[in-house]
């Protein structure tokens, strides 16, 4: 039976001559048929930022428009920045931990902490500032590499990985604070260095608080670790596929296991600026820290399913977020009404980057 | 004919109760283009996923040019020369062109920015990934940046084969390489994998589709209950004897019938 077939190879199947006859495009697509909304919907895919920054900017025009120069002053702008700083910076951590497609509830739980800490051994134990400020670093990259451990090593979900970690830091930082808070003239006696970040350099009517540029500082740093080198790449490739990732050569655990101590020390580098912020150490303050964070991470457009985004832009989602604030407020606005419009940005924002995310070609 | 570049010999691979791998020999000469057949469950994804490092094998050992091998990483395999292609790819679909091919091998900037900033060179990773794409045909891809969630389904096995041929591999597995293409791109993909093999390297094709495997393989290795049953050249044999030692309703041919 088998000698009646005459073996065919080294050619193209019989079957596929028919395919030289046909129509040898693959594929094309007509590109007078994009409509506007489809352009947009591709602008916005190869420029993720966008969105927060158009909205930020409408946002200043139309609180400027409406509270004219109450709002629409160097001084009340400055005050916004300064106002953000401390969730600013905790949204790069947690920008960080998203782009992996994980969350962090406890960012704000391991500044809180590592500034009681740095508070205690400065202003109690009599170590120097600097050391204290050290201690706290270090502490803030060890807080979040034992996230990074139960998340990479014992496979736990971030989300419930660091639900737990918030709670057993916030204990932890009751006990170590006995509840109570360090006073700010202690602090100012004791180690003023402490609350460096809190002094502001005033350009004119502008009031540029120490912390506010260190904010803008951190993103642009975290901003070229992402984009310009390859551990950033690697952030990305893991966050969007971990498994293509693993196969293309990445260590996954290890790239996971580095932006969780990295998102640690920037919240201890948070801890050092909150106390400038505050003025006094509380082991109270930021309690909605960790959910202002990523309310932050994503109105600034940055993928809860990772691997999408730009860190700019939870520095712009921190930014919209003051500004609707302080916008509100000013425009005599009651608080509750404020919340609520937060509340329907973030949803806005999640449906949009839903939206964004379904282009094609 | 020469030694083999690749070769395997007694590879043991247990899940539990289940025998992936039993006794399982494998031979790769250079320059040839060989074709891995077999019917599902025979255990065709664990020999591969044995020689690209993505499973440990309990027993047996893996020589790549004469040396014995031992991988515990895709990555170790890549160091060694083994570029595979999965089936799914492994590509990161948000990621460009040039970050998916220069992804775990980046290059870095020259001077201070490259040695303390960790700088990419991203201007020479450009011109080195449109090199490699323009040799194998590949540039109908007008931009270089653009993320490969916007290719279709032939440019991004396209992308994958490039990465796997760009950066001085020894050994290539392509898994499937055709499995979810159309007819014309099927086309494509089949010439480009003619064209790497014509750069002499040799190339391991895992794939369920007879009239691919008779085109382009040089020989055929069947796969049978977690060993290979026979090797087959295409020219002695017809797809259908092939189809039969590979589901068993035909014995191999030559000395013995292998216990």
């Amino acid at each position: 039976m088998s000698e009646t077939i005459p073996p065919t190879r080294r050619s193209a199947q019989d079957f596929e001559t028919a395919v030289d006859s046909a129509d040898r495009r693959v594929a094309a697509f007509d590109p007078h048929r994009r409509g506007p909304v489809e352009k947009l919907q591709h602008v916005l895919h190869s420029n993720p930022t966008l969105v927060p920054v158009i909205v930020l900017l409408g946002a200043v025009a139309v609180f400027g428009v409406v509270s004219g120069s109450k709002f629409f002053s160097a001084f009340n702008l400055t005050l916004i920045m300064q106002q953000v700083s401390i969730i600013g910076i905790l949204a790069a951590a947690q920008s960080l931990i998203v782009l992996t497609a994980g969350i962090d509830l406890s960012v704000a739980a391991i500044m809180v902490l590592m500034s009681v800490i740095a508070g205690n051994l400065a202003v109690y134990s009599g170590v120097p500032a600097f050391l204290a400020l050290i201690i706290a670093f270090v502490g803030g990259t060890a807080a979040g590499m034992f996230n990074g451990f139960l998340v990479t090593r014992v496979k736990l979900p971030p989300f419930i990985t660091t639900l737990g970690t918030w709670s057993i830091f916030y204990a932890l930082n009751l006990w170590l604070s006995g509840a109570q808070s360090i006073r700010s003239q202690d602090i100012d006696s004791a180690a003023p260095l402490l609350k460096v970040f809190g002094e502001t350099i005033a350009i004119g009517p502008a009031r540029i608080t120490y912390g506010s540029i260190l904010m803008v500082l951190v993103f642009l740093v975290l901003w070229y670790m992402l984009n310009r080198t390859a551990w950033g790449r690697h952030v990305y490739a893991v966050g969007d596929d971990a498994e293509a990732a693993e196969l293309a050569g990445i260590r996954t655990g290890r790239t996971l296991m580095s932006v969780y101590a990295l998102a640690g020390f920037v919240c201890g580098i948070a801890a050092w600026a909150s106390i400038g912020r505050v003025g006094s150490i509380s082991p109270q303050a930021f309690y909605e820290g960790n959910l202002q964070s990523i309310t932050a991470v994503v109105i600034g457009g940055i993928s809860l399913f990772g691997g999408r985004g730009s860190i700019l832009g939870a520095l712009f989602g921190a930014l919209i977020v003051g500004v609707f604030q302080s916008g509100l407020r000013l425009a005599g606005v009651d608080v509750l009404w404020q919340v609520f419009a937060i509340g329907w940005l973030i949803i806005i924002a999640v449906a949009i980057d839903q939206w964004i995310r379904k282009v094609s070609a | 004919m020469n030694a083999p570049i690749l070769s395997a010999r007694g590879l043991q691979k247990r899940y539990g109760r289940v025998t992936a791998l039993n006794d399982c020999d494998f031979d790769l000469y250079p320059g040839e283009i060989l074709a891995v057949i077999g019917d599902n469950g025979a255990g065709k994804s664990s020999l591969i996923k044995a020689l690209s490092g993505a499973i440990r094998i309990d027993a047996g050992t893996i020589t790549l040019n004469n040396e014995e091998v031992h991988f515990s990483s895709p990555l170790q395999a890549q160091e060694a020369g083994i570029a595979t292609v999965y089936q799914t790819l492994a590509l990161s679909p948000a990621l460009s062109i040039v970050d998916n091919m220069f992804m775990g091998r980046e290059i870095r900037a020259e001077g201070i920015a490259g040695r303390w900033l960790r700088k990419l060179d991203h201007g020479k990773m450009r011109e080195i990934a449109r090199e490699k794409l323009s040799e194998l045909g590949l540039m109908t891809i007008q931009n270089i940046d653009q993320p490969v969630e916007t290719l279709s389904g032939g440019q991004r096995q396209g992308v994958a084969v490039a990465r796997a041929a760009a950066f001085g591999s020894k050994v290539i597995i392509l898994d499937e390489p055709t499995a979810a293409l159309g007819v014309k791109e099927s086309r494509k993909v089949l010439d480009l994998i003619q064209d790497v093999r014509a750069r002499g390297i040799p190339i391991i094709l895992i794939s369920h589709n007879m009239p691919h495997v008779f085109e382009v393989a040089d020989r055929i290795h069947v796969h049978r209950l977690g060993r290979r049953l026979c090797t087959v050249a295409p020219d002695d044999c017809t797809m259908s004897d092939a189809v039969a030692l590979m589901t068993g309703a035909k014995a191999p041919p030559g000395e013995s019938i292998a216990a």
